[in-house]
């Protein structure tokens, strides 16, 4: 039975749109909501709820709605907990109930009804508390099973996010007639405007109700005002966007939902789009919530806020009923009858608990009985039937009817007037909580201010947008606005709830009731942050938006206290739930942050390269060839190759740093632990770094290429760290000292060029009067060179491997060229490039300390370096140092270790014990840093932090990995296994 | 929150690093080790007005000092650590 009306609404007839819920076809036109097309179609039943499956229909018109959640769209867009009153219908929309099984109208877990006292408040604390183990095996499915939201797609989200950061000097929140009015007076004064809107539409309340404006219904006012606002320069209308959050000095986020009202994005949209935007000054013109009224059985489906009822009417041409009762405590809410009445529904009765109303209602009641006094309770199955209502004089009625429009009056919707942490203040006088701290810059004007007629909403909406642009110093130009009629607004809340047989709901989203508070309160959790937790008031996808009120009234009448006594909860962002898509954008997967590629990445991909991540950046992690199909073998080969031949690796992701200036030295005198007095003019040195409590930061190589002229090398992974940290130096610390530096770690791609045939391989490369003999360029040597071709670079003695190696820097633009050139001119030489793992496994040959030991923990004394730390000057660290602590024999030192049987794989994190000792805590002595299989002596080795370690070479341990479940007896030496003279990289 | 850097005008705090306490001050090479361990390891947290150090890691790179309300976020101003204008 098709419950639309033959004219009127803002939908478009010509525009028929098909779609699905729960499978059975519908149509709808342009312009409904999902929830307004079922209503439409006669569908009244839309969802079970949370904990007792009871059946429920829609509450509202809004994005308040608690009850009539689904699942919109299948596949990879499934969607759970959409609001059916705010999802735009579209052709061919899909949309499922949620929480029923096997079926909406047959549920059978609807016996969780039977079973309420079980699930009442506390019930998660109380009933599913013990065995834990049960927790996860037993009562998390069972609950997940009967009480639970909608089910996500697991499938990635096909669609795309974006975020955008707007500016503006007044951002409007809302576009009902305060909303407009704000945004007119400004866009009319020149401003610049943002103007948000949650709907599809601008106008609020004005789509919504019968408001003459002017000489004109107030829909056509609002699209002479929008039709203005677009036509003015500087504006920005937002429609469909939800400014969810309000943060510190004017900013504000905002969803766009760009094209969740249609299957799928076109292509190269986005679905969503994030704003952050900076407001100088915001208007809050957000309106205000119906409050529902608490009875018994208040969720059957057919009851419904009376806002919503005229909603329907007005702006979708539906008719919720055909016979109506209402039940108001406000005057306000009259006008839903001469709604009702104008759709053709019949008018069974007002019920309205006033004594005093009588005499103003008549005007609206006109053959409509009205019943001074209470509902009591909702009548029927699966749908409203009728209502039981107690009358002043304590007689009880029975009333036939299909729709009860209710109103408890409205709640100024001013959460982004607390996400800043201020609460707001209850008047006791309008029955509302107002803000009393608004956020810098941020005014309320309309229904969100208290301010319910439309008349007032027009007037703040002027005054509040002319003080804002005052403030900013811009003269705000007139607006006059639009006179509007009368309106009755007389209220006198009523708080209490008639006791009844039927459950009186507070909180439809999670099933909380009046007996659920009565119990929270009696077990000593009756403070409104209390009962929140205790009986998930508030809580999941509506946050409160219906309940919070009736909450706070029903505690402040079980406490005694008044509601501002009893107060609100904290509002939080977001204002509505935001998917975690939006939230993210771009940033998701590979693409999360951009990943950094080396200069010779793509011809390492030529070269079969596997790559790894490391930081941010892509690196070579080993070379397989064919028939190689493990790490392993690949990796020692390429380490044979550079101890016998030679071979190439990027190194150009070391943090490369140029500085200059008179006083570079002194800098880096105060930046390093050691000292550089004597480092001369063509020469590099190790360097060790310390923060100022002493342990390492980071260390690296410094070349002097000149006088004044220094260049220096960090981590891979500290690069970043380390040049803020020499910005903190210079500009915080030493701002007198003479020295620029800036970070050139993109500038250079830097190779290594290792093995005992590197500077045979050089020579070919270098132009041919550059003599870099053992003589003429020693170990640790460092110089501009000139390449055959003219190109100009940088070469450095330096060895990682403990080979005779080299690092040459060319242009990074050049690095391609080079690396190619390299691979090419040393084919007879062995040449092979190799990875990460490689370079590895040499520098724990060589026991140089990498990542793992600098762990930020670690000591210069500890990894062996004490001697390196200078006496003879203050540097960064070096007073803390000096703390005996930091040097403790009882601490851990930097050893070598090897399996004593020469054959087991080591394992990193492996746990240093005694021989002898149980494997407890109190035995542990240290573990393993860094482990490698070493192609030179042909078994696993180690580096590790030992308690007194330097003392112990020689001494056997046990390597206890007990996530592993490995033990391995292992025999503790100088961290040094290859070449401890040092003979092969001075050669 | 919103950070206006002297260079480069107001910017999102995300553009920013945090790094805490701008009062205590570096001590001279003579000083005692009880100084030196005060300047690493103490730093007061009021609720209140907080001189603390910013760097603008997303833009100039300059080290900031930026007076701030702990309670309200209110910044009363912003000027380079190094000092000159
Ligand atoms: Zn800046």
């Amino acid at each position: 039975m098709s419950a639309r009306l033959p004219s009127g609404g803002l939908i478009d007839r010509t525009r028929r749109l098909r779609f699905s819920f729960d499978g059975r076809r519908h149509e709808g036109f342009a312009g409904d909501t999902l929830a307004a097309a079922l209503l439409a179609d006669g569908v009244r039943l839309v969802g079970r709820s949370f904990k007792y499956h009871r059946p429920r229909g829609v509450l509202t018109a809004g994005p308040e709605e608690p009850n009539a959640l689904v699942e919109l769209r299948s596949g990879a867009r499934r969607e759970p907990n959409t609001r059916a009153t705010v999802v735009e219908l579209y052709d061919g929309l899909e949309a499922q109930s949620q929480n029923r099984w096997p079926s909406l109208r047959f549920d059978l877990l609807a016996l969780n009804g039977l079973f309420s006292p079980l699930l009442g408040a506390g019930f998660y604390y109380k009933t599913f508390m013990w065995p834990a183990a049960f927790w996860e095996k037993v009562y998390e499915p069972l609950i997940r099973r009967a009480a639970g939201l909608g089910s996500l797609s697991t499938a990635p989200d096909p669609d795309h996010y974006e975020k955008a950061t707007a500016f503006c000097d007044l951002l409007v929140v809302g576009s009902g007639p305060a909303g407009l009015m704000a945004a007119l007076v400004a866009a009319r004064s020149g401003a610049r405007v943002i103007l948000a809107e949650q709907d599809c539409l601008f106008g609020g309340r004005c789509l919504s109700e019968r408001i003459v404006l002017g000489d004109g219904s107030a829909h056509r006012w609002v699209q002479s005002v929008v039709a203005e606002l677009a036509a003015t320069p500087g504006v920005r209308l937002l429609p469909r966007t939800t400014v969810v959050g309000t943060y510190d000095h004017g900013a504000y986020t905002a969803v766009e939902r760009v094209n969740d009202h249609v299957a799928a994005p076109p292509p190269f949209e986005p679905r969503q789009r994030l704003w952050r935007i900076v407001a100088k000054r915001a208007v809050l013109a957000a309106g205000a919530l119906e409050r529902p009224l608490v009875f018994g059985d208040n969720d059957l489906p057919g009851v419904m806020l009376a806002s919503a009822v005229s909603t329907y009417i007005n702006r979708y041409a539906v008719r919720p009923g055909e016979r109506a009762v209402l039940y108001a405590d406000n005057d306000h809410a009259w006008a839903t009858v001469a709604d009702l009445r104008a759709a053709g529904a019949e008018i069974v009765a007002i019920v309205d608990p006033r004594p005093d109303a009588r005499a103003r209602a008549a005007v609206v009641a006109r053959d409509a009985p009205l019943l001074t006094g209470v509902v009591r309770r909702a009548l029927g199955g699966r749908t409203l039937q009728g209502v039981e209502v107690v009358g002043a004089d304590g007689h009880v009625h029975r009333l036939d009817c299909d729709l009860l429009a209710m109103s408890g009056g409205w709640a100024p919707t001013l959460h982004l007037t607390s996400h800043l942490g201020a609460k707001p203040r209850w008047d006791a006088e309008r029955s509302m909580f107002l803000p009393e701290q608004l956020p810098p810059g941020l005014l309320v004007a309309g229904a969100a201010g208290g301010e319910l007629t439309t008349a007032a909403a027009l007037s703040t909406g002027i005054r509040i947008a002319e003080g804002s642009l005052q403030s900013l110093g811009i003269a705000p130009r007139g607006v006059t606005p639009p006179v509007a009629g009368e309106e009755a607004d007389a209220w006198t809340p009523l708080w209490r709830a008639p006791s009844s047989r039927g459950k009186r709901f507070i909180d439809f989203q999670n099933d909380v009731t009046t007996d659920d508070l009565e119990l929270a309160h009696r077990e000593g959790f009756g403070a409104s942050e209390h009962a929140k937790r205790y009986t998930t008031l508030g809580m999941a996808t509506d946050q409160g938006k219906t309940s919070a009120l009736n909450g706070l009234a029903t505690l402040a009448a079980l406490t005694g206290k008044s509601i501002g006594e009893v107060g609100t909860t904290t509002y939080r962002p977001p204002y509505t739930p935001v998917a975690i898509g939006a939230l993210a954008g771009h940033h998701r997967g590979p693409d999360f942050r951009p990943t950094r590629l080396t200069p010779s990445h793509e011809w390492a991909r030529e070269q079969g390269a596997v790559f790894i991540e490391s930081g941010a950046w892509l690196r070579a992690q080993y070379f397989p060839r064919a028939g190689e199909t493990d790490w392993l073998p690949p990796v020692i080969r390429e380490v044979q190759a550079v101890r016998s031949a030679v071979g190439l690796c990027d190194v150009s992701t070391l943090g490369k740093i140029e500085l200059k200036g008179p006083d570079a030295l002194r800098f880096i005198e105060r930046l390093y632990a050691n000292g550089w007095q004597t480092l001369a003019v063509g020469r590099a040195r190790y360097g060790v770094m310390l923060r100022e409590d002493g342990r390492v930061m980071d260390d690296g190589t410094v070349a002097r290429l000149g006088e004044q002229h220094w260049f220096m090398t960090t981590t891979t992974a500290n690069a970043v760290a380390v040049y803020q940290h020499m910005q903190h130096c210079h500009q915080v610390l030493w701002p007198e000292l003479d020295v620029q530096f800036t970070s050139v770690t993109e500038q250079w791609a830097q190779f290594a060029v290792a093995g005992p045939r590197s500077r045979e391989l050089l020579r070919r490369i270098l132009a041919s009067g550059e003599d870099i003999s053992n003589d003429a360029f020693p170990y640790m040597a460092a110089r501009a060179v000139t390449l055959a071709d003219g190109l100009r670079g940088r070469l450095f003695r330096l060895s990682f491997s403990g080979e005779l190696a080299y690092e040459i820097a060319v242009p990074a633009r050049h690095g391609d060229a080079i690396i190619r050139r390299l691979a090419a001119a040393g084919e007879d030489l062995g040449v092979v490039p190799y990875g990460l793992e490689a370079l590895g496994v040499m520098r724990i040959e060589k026991g140089h300390v990498a990542g793992n030991e600098l762990t930020g923990r670690t000591s210069a004394q500890q990894l062996g370096l004490g001697r390196m730390l200078s006496t003879q000057k203050d540097y960064i660290g070096a007073r803390l140092a000096r703390l005996p602590a930091l040097d403790d024999p009882a601490d851990t030192q930097l050893v070598g270790v090897r399996p004593v049987d020469g054959k087991t794989r080591l394992v990193s994190g492996a746990h240093f014990l005694p021989l002898a000792a149980p494997t407890t805590f109190e035995h542990e002595q240290g573990y393993m840093t860094s482990v490698a299989y070493s192609p030179s002596l042909g078994h696993w080795i180690a580096l590790g932090l030992l308690k007194n370690g330097r003392q112990r070479h020689g001494e056997r341990l046990r390597a206890v990995d007990l996530l592993r479940s490995q033990e391995t007896e292992v025999e503790i030496c100088d961290p040094v296994f290859i070449d401890p003279q040092g003979a092969r990289l001075r050669g | 929150m919103r950070i206006h850097c002297p260079h480069c005008g107001p910017r999102g705090h995300d553009e920013f690093v945090h790094h805490g306490d701008a009062v205590p001050q570096r001590p001279q090479t003579d000083a005692t080790d009880a100084a030196f361990h005060d300047y690493v390891y103490l730093r007061d947290n009021p609720a209140g007005l907080y001189r603390e150090l910013w760097f603008h890691a997303a833009g100039c790179h300059s080290w900031l000092i930026v007076e701030r309300d702990t309670r309200t976020h209110e910044i009363r101003s912003v000027t380079f650590a190094r000092g000159d204008a």
